[in-house]
C-alpha cells in the first residue's frame, strides 16, 4: 500500500542526507521525495512517499521520528488529505496538431508556459492520477521531456471548509 | 544578560576567548575529567588548551584503540566518553569504535578536526567527510561553522549523547573554527526541536502489563542492556522478586540480574543456556526490558516465543514491534517503568514453572568436559571465577568463542560488571576496552578475557597500558584459531577450515617486549596457579592460555533455526 508521510524537519545541511541514507540504509524504497520550505524559515517540510505494508512503514516512519534534526512526523494513510504532484512536460506540437493539443491542454486545467517552433511546455499540477493520464494523452504526439515534483500533500481541514 | 546570575560570568564586559579554549571549557563544565585521543594537526589547538586542563588525558596507540576506551570507559561508569580524533585518516579510524557505540546504545562524545572551512569539499590534505561517513553509525552528528555556537553545540551533544536511548554523538570541528575567537555564553536551555524523549511509559499500558503479568502462569523476564543503562538493576529485582519471575539476559544484559541467586536463568540466545531457551519458548509471558529481540537472541523469528504475549519495554519507539509483534508496547525509561510496574503486580507462587525451570536446569546444564587433559577454556574461565568471584573483577571481553564463554561460565552479579561488544560483535575490542575500564576503576581488578584472533587486532595498546601504569590482565584463551569461525567451518562447511589459522606470536614475551608481564601456560596443572600469579602482578599482565584447539562453544542454535533447537545437547545424553 501506498502511504504518504509527511516530516517537518529543521532547515539545515545535512538533513535531507540524513533521511535519504537512513532509507538507504535499512533497505526502504522512497517512491517519491519532495522537499521545500515552510512558512518558518527553520523548517522544512518532506513528503515522502513509501510502498510497503504497514509494519514495514510504521518502522520507518519510527525511525524517520528518531532522527535528531526531524520535527515531526506524520502519515497520511487513512486521513483525507490533498495530494499534488507538479509537472513540466514539453510535448511535439506541429502546427497542424495544435488545436488537437490545446484543447487537451484545456480539459486536463494544464497552462502553457513555453512555446517554440516544434514544442509546447506545458504546466500541470494534480493528483498523481491526473498527471499520469495526461502523459499517456501526450504520448501520440511525441512526449519530449517531463520533470515532476513528486506528491506534495496535507489533510483536509475537519468539517466542510475544505479548499476544494 | 548583567541581570542574568551564572557562576563565573559576573563581569560586566563579555569575555572573548579562542574556540579551542571554549571547547575544554565547556567539557569541563560538562563534568568531563577524563578523555582519549589521537593528536594530529588540526586538533593542535585544542590539544595546546588540554595542556593547562585539569582533564587526566589517555593517548592509544590507534584511534579505533581510544574509542572503544572511551566507550569501555562510559560502560564502566554511566558517564559519557570522549574521543578526541584529527582530520581524514585520525577520523576514519574512529569508525569501528563509533559503529561498536551506537550498537550497543553507548553514550560518546567524538571530537573530530577538520579542515579550514574554505578548504572543506576541496579534497583537501587531510580530508574527510567525516558527518557524512558517520552519519549511520551516530545517533547525531554536525559540523561547527562558527566559534559562537561550540559551547551551545557541545551542551547539546552531551545531552543527545546520554539521554534517551544513549549513544555516540559526533562533532566535526574545522580548526579555524577552533582557532577563531567568540563570546563566551552561559549555558541555554537545550532547545532541539526534534529531540523527544518519552520518559513515563503510557499508564494505560503499564496497567494492561500488570494485569497480564498477575494473570500469567509461566512469565519470563528477558532483560537487555537497557536495564543497565537507566540504572534499573533495583527496579527489575524488585519486580522479579514480588511477582515471582524468572530472569534470563540478553548478552549485554548479564549483570542486570545477580546470576549467583534464584531464578536466574543466565543468557539466552544463540549460545544461551538451554534451560533459558526452553523457558522462553514455554512462557505465556514474556516481559521484554530494554532489549531489542535481534537475531543472535531471538533464532527463528517465526517460532519465538510462539506461546507467549509479549510486554515489550523500551525507551526507544523504534525498537518496539521491529523484529517480533509485540501485543503490549510500553515506550518509557526501563527504571520508571519497571518500578511502575512493581507497585502494580501481585505475589504468585508459580511452583511449578520454578519446578519444570529446575528440572530443565538439572537436566541441561552449561557443560563441559571437566576430565579432559587438555586446557579446557571453560575450565580456565570457572577457574578465573573461582579466584576473583569475592574481588569484585570487571571483565572484559574480545569477540568470538571465548566471549561467549565467558558469558557462560563467569558468573556476574553487578550491573556493568561484564563489558563486551554485542550488538557489532567487534573483534579486538577486549585490551582497549579493558584499558577505558581500568581507567574508570583505578586500583579495581580488570581482566580482559579474550581470544588470539581477537587479541591480535589492537595488542598494540598493551603500550598505552604500560605507559600509563594501568593493570589490566589479559585471560588470552589461546586455540591458534579464529574459533569461532572454525567452529562453523566445522559444523557448517564441512571442516574445510578455509583460512582460520594464523600464526600466533609468543604472546608472553611478546608482553614483556611491551614491558607488561607475560606468563605462558600450556598444562592444565598450572591454570590455578598462573591466575593467582596473574592476579599478585602489578603490572600489566598476559597470560597465554594454549587451550584445546578445537573446542566448541555448546549448546548452539543454528543461525535459522528455532530457539529450542539447540545443537550440542547430546552430550547430556551421553553422560546418562
Amino acid at each position: 500500500m501506498k502511504h504518504i508521510l509527511s516530516a517537518l524537519v529543521q532547515n539545515e545541511p545535512g538533513v535531507l542526507a540524513h533521511v535519504s541514507g537512513m532509507f538507504a540504509a535499512r533497505a526502504f524504497n522512497i517512491d517519491s521525495l519532495a522537499v521545500g520550505r515552510t512558512d518558518d524559515p527553520k523548517l522544512s517540510r518532506m513528503t515522502i512517499v513509501v510502498v510497503g505494508d504497514d509494519r514495514m512503514v510504521e518502522q520507518v516512519r519510527k525511525q524517520l521520528a528518531k532522527i535528531v534534526s526531524v520535527v515531526k512526523v506524520q502519515d497520511f494513510a487513512g486521513k483525507d488529505t490533498v495530494a499534488r504532484d507538479l509537472m513540466l512536460l514539453s510535448v511535439a506540437a506541429p502546427a497542424e496538431k495544435r488545436p488537437e493539443i490545446f484543447a487537451l491542454i484545456e480539459m486536463f486545467n494544464a497552462k502553457v508556459v513555453d512555446i517554440g517552433p516544434k514544442f509546447v511546455m506545458v504546466e500541470v499540477s494534480g493528483p498523481e492520477a491526473k498527471i499520469e493520464a495526461f502523459i499517456e494523452a501526450c504520448k501520440p504526439y511525441g512526449v519530449k521531456n517531463v520533470a515532476r515534483t513528486g506528491t506534495i500533500a496535507m489533510p483536509r481541514q475537519p468539517r466542510s471548509n475544505s479548499q476544494e | 544578560m548583567s541581570n542574568n546570575p551564572s557562576p563565573g560570568a559576573s563581569a560586566p564586559k563579555p569575555i572573548r576567548k579562542p574556540g579551542s579554549q571554549i571547547i575544554v571549557d565547556t567539557l569541563i563544565e560538562q563534568g568531563v575529567d577524563t578523555m582519549f585521543g589521537y593528536l594530529g594537526g588540526v586538533v593542535l589547538p585544542i590539544f595546546d588548551k588540554i595542556y593547562d586542563s585539569p582533564i587526566n588525558f589517555v593517548i592509544p596507540r590507534h584511534e579505533q584503540g581510544g574509542c572503544h576506551m572511551a566507550d569501555a570507559y562510559a560502560r564502566a561508569t554511566g558517564k559519557p566518553g570522549v574521543i578526541i580524533a584529527t582530520s581524514g585518516p585520525g577520523a576514519t579510524n574512529l569508525i569501528t569504535g563509533l559503529a561498536t557505540a551506537m550498537m550497543d546504545s553507548v553514550p560518546l562524545i567524538a571530537l573530530t578536526g577538520q579542515v579550514r572551512t574554505d578548504l572543506i569539499g576541496n579534497d583537501a590534505f587531510q580530508e574527510a567527510d567525516i558527518t557524512g561517513i558517520t552519519r549511520p553509525i551516530t545517533k547525531h552528528n554536525v559540523i561547527l561553522k562558527d566559534t559562537k555556537d561550540v559551547a551551545q553545540t557541545l551542551r547539546e551533544a552531551f545531552h543527545i549523547a546520554t539521554t534517551g536511548r544513549p549513544g555516540p554523538v559526533l562533532i566535526d570541528i574545522p580548526v579555524d573554527v577552533a582557532m577563531g575567537e567568540a563570546e563566551v555564553t552561559p549555558p541555554e536551555k537545550i532547545k532541539l526541536p526534534g529531540y523527544k524523549i518519552r520518559h513515563r511509559g503510557h499508564s494505560r499500558q503499564v496497567t494492561t502489563a500488570a494485569n497480564a503479568i498477575n494473570n500469567s502462569l509461566r512469565p519470563v523476564l528477558y532483560v537487555g542492556g537497557g536495564v543497565i543503562a537507566s540504572g534499573a538493576f533495583d527496579e527489575l529485582r524488585m519486580l522479579a522478586e514480588k511477582a515471582h519471575i524468572p530472569v534470563t539476559t540478553t548478552l549485554l544484559g548479564l549483570g542486570a540480574w545477580d546470576q549467583t541467586k534464584e531464578g536466574s536463568l543466565d543468557m539466552l540466545g544463540m549460545h544461551g543456556a538451554a534451560y533459558a531457551n526452553y523457558a522462553v519458548q514455554d512462557a505465556d509471558l514474556l516481559i521484554a526490558v530494554g532489549a531489542r529481540f535481534e537475531d543472535r537472541v531471538t533464532g527463528k523469528l517465526k517460532t519465538f516465543a510462539t506461546n507467549a504475549t509479549t510486554i515489550h519495554i523500551d525507551i526507544d519507539p523504534s525498537s518496539i514491534s521491529k523484529n517480533v509483534r509485540v501485543d503490549i508496547p510500553v515506550v518509557g525509561d526501563a527504571k520508571q517503568t519497571l518500578s511502575e510496574l512493581a507497585r502494580q503486580v501481585e505475589y504468585r507462587e508459580r511452583k511449578e514453572w520454578f519446578d519444570k525451570i529446575a528440572e530443565w536446569k538439572e537436566k541441561f546444564p552449561l557443560f563441559y568436559d571437566r576430565n579432559a587433559d587438555t586446557i579446557k577454556p571453560q575450565y580456565v574461565i570457572e577457574e578465573l571465577y573461582n579466584q576473583t568471584k569475592d574481588s569484585e573483577a570487571t571483565i572484559v571481553t574480545g569477540v568470538g568463542q571465548h566471549q561467549m564463554w565467558a558469558a557462560q561460565f563467569y558468573k556476574y552479579s553487578r550491573p556493568r560488571q561484564l563489558i563486551t561488544s554485542g550488538g557489532l560483535g567487534t573483534m579486538g575490542f577486549g585490551l582497549p576496552a579493558a584499558i577505558g575500564a581500568q581507567v574508570a576503576r583505578p586500583g579495581k581488578l580488570v581482566i580482559d578475557i579474550d581470544g588470539d584472533s581477537s587479541f591480535n587486532m589492537t595488542l598494540q595498546e598493551l603500550a598505552t597500558a604500560v605507559q600509563y601504569e594501568l593493570p589490566v590482565k589479559v585471560v588470552l584463551l589461546n586455540n591458534g584459531y579464529m574459533g569461532m569461525v572454525r567452529q562453523w567451518q566445522e559444523l557448517f562447511y564441512n571442516k574445510r577450515y578455509s583460512c582460520s589459522y594464523l600464526t600466533n606470536p609468543n604472546f608472553a614475551k611478546l608482553a614483556q617486549a611491551f614491558g607488561a608481564a607475560g606468563i605462558t601456560v600450556e598444562d592444565k596443572s598450572a591454570v590455578p596457579g598462573a591466575i593467582e600469579q596473574m592476579l599478585k602482578e602489578t603490572k600489566p599482565c598476559v597470560v597465554d592460555f594454549r587451550v584445546e584447539p578445537e573446542e566448541n562453544v555448546w549448546p548452539m542454535v543454528p543461525a535459522g533455526k528455532s530457539l529450542h533447537e539447540m545443537d550440542g545437547l547430546d552430550i547430556f545424553e551421553s553422560m546418562a
